[in-house]
């Protein structure tokens, strides 16, 4: 089973990864409004994913020679992987992932920059005991729910965004644009709202905003794991002139910050980030990106949906929990239109399948390279404005990967698969109604029905059991999951 | 920079359907859509490509002044004569291969190409060479509008991706270009062997034909998920081809392998699109003719004389050209991290066995104050646009009007590439 209700199925797709067999026990009483806070209000469930890793009735982890998520990209990609499919706070991981592409961060630039090892700490850390700053992901977890304004101050002193926006070679002398240009592009207030300018202003707001070794830091692949990079203010770096903008800093409507000296420039920073936070076009875009990432790609979004979402955003004083609270129990959430309306992205396709499916003895390293090949390698978005939404995942080449993936993960369930759906399958019918609750794509028209029955005729006089049923219901499990229909959520 | 290419692909869901036409029609299709069966392969060097080490001014004493640590010595440099302006340039060690097909006068190397006020913004560069249009680069892309104008119907491999992602070149207004980044994987996997394996195959191949009328987004996917199954066997095709040289190590060479399987095995495709990165070179790129840059110039000119040899071999050099561009060139001086930060012209490359190889347009004097440079000479100027490059090779090569596809008159100035 890993159906409860098409209610509660559509917000475990959206506000998760999909329904597993384990959620049906806790989900199966609970109303809508009920399932939305103990989703929202994840504090009241353990944050013991991590040390699930390993543990028996789990998917597996590939050890290549010492699993280290922290220093090594390729296992901070499987401990992701793994927390995506096994977390009890699967709304954090979804919120994570949205912040990940909404503050895009490559792996690859941190690596040439820094190295690999200080590359991957810098965005993954956690596991482990290594001195320095959480990383960047570890930073999206925290503020998965939190404050928006908050989470732009952090992330305008995250070690990794000072790099792969340059931020720290922002001098008094020289000016960098690149973090001053995308902060009010894409993180805050959008093209359209904003001069040229307000560019030039911001980069001068953030010079001094810097990045430092810790003492024994040094960029070398063998060097001290400790070691670590930091933000840091460098007053005598800071540009303390005014800086005007096109749009309001203070509440009194003022544009323009006023000089201050080098030791208080800092405040320059936050007074700007403030202002974008609060700035009604901020709340409108993160409304954008809720709706399609909440509710639909499918249907334009509703200019009433925007405006209540926004309205949320700033009563709450720019807090997120209230905002996504307030979506997941809209009627726009809610009307069953709206179910299947979204592209998949692909760990969303990903972490659903295996949820569906089955990981017993299944390496969530077996999903890595597939993800890539969709399209979709974590702490590799393809640039600074994040992965290119929505019918955007699909091509010849990426929907071949979710294909074939269907097929690596179906293959290696095959037995288990129909030892638990032997007991319902005495007929082709029934083996695929049965697995059609347990694997649950947007509904199947007519059409591919008569196909998947085509499929199982094929096999001849039904027996039920034995290989007959170990390649059909594998066979008809990925032909589920790699289906058009199986694409959406 | 995102919504139109969502916006192009939903629009595109009514309208795209994959020319689901047996191997039989391909050759018709192909000689419907030109009068002879030309490639265009283009190379996109991601990053922004260092030009002053590629194509070097070694007897320019401000290039070994304001690049104390990265310039390639003179002695190393591969000379290729004097141009224009009777600069003495060279190629980067690295790269010999290219050096062999320039002396077989089939290279043609077209100093300081870019435009006014380059952007120094890889995604805006990037979007500008791909929508050939520096004032507005969102919406379909130069090769996608050609694609565009082809006869119908489009055989589903006219073009042929070798990346995940669409570039923004290809984006078009009425078809979806095939993304093939691992041709060896474009195919159809099956946890079952035998009959099971084909019948699932048929049976996908049926779920997909669902028209799914009433919901467009599901009829998109499906159409795409029909494409892949259409172009399977072809692409095993080219897969299969065996190569009359040995193509080096390394995700370049094997697309450009798979390229030139497609190429001899007549597959029918028009155009290819292949990436190769690693260019942002901010810093540590390398001195004395070595390390990391030297790195990416031995794959890139390795990588391109097995592929220009394996053509030729086969005969078929005369239906080839490549060409090679970045989104932009770097700084003249470096910086303090041994590297370059981003720059403005560059050099673009075209090869095959009908370009007009040479030195094409002058370069640039480095010297600070001097008119071929800019931003207070920190880079260098544009001579040649890109876009008239363009237009020739949609002209003389593609025989494809430029000045719809480019929107406007891009012939005058064009260097004379073939």
């Amino acid at each position: 089973m890993a159906t409860v209700n098409q209610e509660i199925d559509h917000l475990l797709r959206r506000a998760g990864f999909g329904v597993s067999t384990l959620d049906v026990d806790i989900y199966r009483d609970m109303s809508h409004a009920r399932a939305v806070d103990y989703l929202v209000d994840y504090e009241g469930r353990p944050d013991d994913v991590d040390e699930r890793m390993g543990r028996p009735d789990h998917a597996l982890i590939a050890t290549r020679d010492l699993f280290a998520p922290d220093i090594d990209i390729d296992d901070a990609r499987q401990r992701w992987i793994f927390r995506m499919i096994h977390s009890r706070r699967p709304l954090q991981e979804k919120m994570a992932m949205f912040w990940h592409n909404h503050f895009a961060t490559a792996y690859s630039k941190l690596a040439v920059d820094s190295g690999e090892r200080q590359a991957t700490k810098m965005l993954a850390h956690k596991p482990g005991t290594l001195r320095g700053p959480q990383g960047q992901i570890e930073l999206f977890r925290q503020y998965a729910l939190g404050n928006f304004r908050d989470l732009l101050v952090q992330v305008a002193q995250d070690a990794a965004m000072l790099i792969w926006l340059d931020g720290k070679s922002n001098t008094k002398a020289r000016p960098q644009e690149n973090f001053g240009r995308e902060i009010i592009e894409l993180f805050t207030i959008g093209v359209g709202n904003y001069v040229e300018s307000d560019v030039y202003a911001a980069a001068r707001v953030f010079t001094g905003w810097n990045l430092r070794g810790s003492d024994d830091y040094r960029k070398d692949e063998y060097g001290d794991l400790n070691s670590y990079q930091e933000f840091v203010y460098n007053a005598d770096q800071h540009d303390t002139g005014d800086k005007t903008f096109s749009f309001p800093i203070y509440s009194n409507g003022s544009h323009t910050i006023a000089s201050r000296s080098e030791s208080a420039g800092l405040q320059d920073g936050i007074d700007l980030i403030t202002a974008l936070a609060v700035h009604p076009e901020t709340g409108r875009r993160l409304a954008r990106k809720f709706w399609n990432f909440f509710i639909s790609e499918v249907h334009a979004p509703d200019p009433a949906f925007i405006e209540s979402v926004s309205t949320v955003y700033l009563q709450a004083g720019t807090q997120i929990r209230p905002v996504i609270r307030h979506i997941l129990n809209s009627p726009w959430f809610t009307n069953p239109e709206m179910q299947f309306a979204r592209y998949s992205w692909p760990a969303e396709f990903v972490i659903r399948s295996i949820r569906e499916v089955g990981w017993q003895n299944f390496s969530v390293d077996k999903a890595r390279s597939p993800m890539a090949a969709m399209g979709q390698q974590l702490f590799e978005p393809p640039n600074v404005g994040g992965w290119p939404p929505g019918a955007a995942w699909f091509s010849t080449g990426t929907m071949l990967a979710r294909t074939n993936f269907a097929a690596t993960l179906a293959a290696s369930q095959k037995e288990f698969l129909a030892a638990s759906i032997a007991p319902v399958a005495q007929s082709p019918q029934e083996l695929l109604d049965a697995l059609l609750v347990r694997v649950t794509p947007a509904p199947l028209d007519s059409a591919p029905r008569q196909a998947l029955m085509s499929y199982l005729a094929a096999a001849g006089s039904w027996t039920g059991g034995g290989e007959q049923l170990n390649t059909r219901a594998a066979g008809l499990a990925r032909l589920l999951v790699g289906s058009a229909e199986y694409q959406l959520v | 920079m995102d919504l139109s290419r969502r916006l192009f692909i939903r629009n595109g869901v009514a309208t795209v359907t994959f020319g689901i036409a047996a191997p039989s029609f391909l050759t018709a299709i192909a000689e419907a859509q030109g009068a002879r069966t030309r490639n265009l392969v283009v190379v996109y060097l991601g990053g922004g490509n260092d030009s002053l080490n590629t194509l070097i001014s070694y007897r320019d004493a401000a290039y070994y002044s304001r690049r104390p640590s990265i310039a390639v010595p003179a002695g190393q440099v591969l000379q290729v004569g004097s141009d224009a302006a009777g600069q003495a340039m060279g190629l980067h060690p690295r790269l010999g291969g290219l050096l062999n097909i320039f002396n077989e006068g089939r290279l043609a190397l077209v100093q300081r190409t870019g435009y006014a006020n380059s952007s120094r913004s890889h995604f805006e560069a990037t979007d500008i060479w791909g929508t050939a249009n520096p004032q507005s680069s969102t919406g379909s892309g130069w090769l996608g509008r050609y694609l565009d104008v082809l006869p119908r119907p489009l055989d589903a491999l006219a073009a042929w991706n070798t990346t995940a992602e669409t570039p923004r070149a290809l984006i078009s207004g009425t078809s979806g270009v095939p993304a093939i980044p691992n041709a060896s994987t474009y195919t159809y996997a099956s946890p079952n062997r035998g009959a099971a394996a084909t019948q699932e195959r048929t049976a996908a191949q049926l779920m997909a034909s669902n028209p799914a009328s009433g919901r467009p987004h599901l009829a998109f996917v499906n159409s795409t998920a029909l494409g892949a199954i259409a172009t399977l066997d072809r692409v095993a095709l080219a897969t299969s081809y065996t190569p009359t040289v040995a193509y080096p190590n390394g995700g370049f060479a094997d697309a450009l392998q798979t390229v030139a399987g497609a190429i001899v095995r007549g597959i029918g495709s028009r155009v290819f699109w292949l990436q190769t990165g690693g260019y942002d070179t901010h810093a540590g790129q390398g001195g004395g003719g070595g390390g990391d840059y030297a790195n990416l110039m031995g794959t890139l000119g390795d990588g391109l004389w097995a592929f220009y040899s394996d053509v030729r071999n086969q005969g078929l050099a005369g239906d080839t050209t490549v060409i090679v561009f970045s989104e932009f060139g770097r700084r003249i001086s470096e910086n303090g991290s041994a590297g370059t930060d981003h720059g403005a012209a560059g050099v673009m490359m075209v090869l095959g066995g009908a370009v007009r190889g040479g030195l094409h347009g002058t370069a640039p004097s480095l010297s600070p104050g001097h008119p071929t440079l800019e931003n207070n000479s920190g880079d260098v100027r544009y001579e040649t646009d890109f876009r008239s490059v363009y237009a020739r090779l949609l002209e003389q090569w593609l025989g494809v009007s430029s000045v719809p596809i480019l929107g406007g008159d891009f012939r005058a100035g064009a260097p004379a590439i073939f």
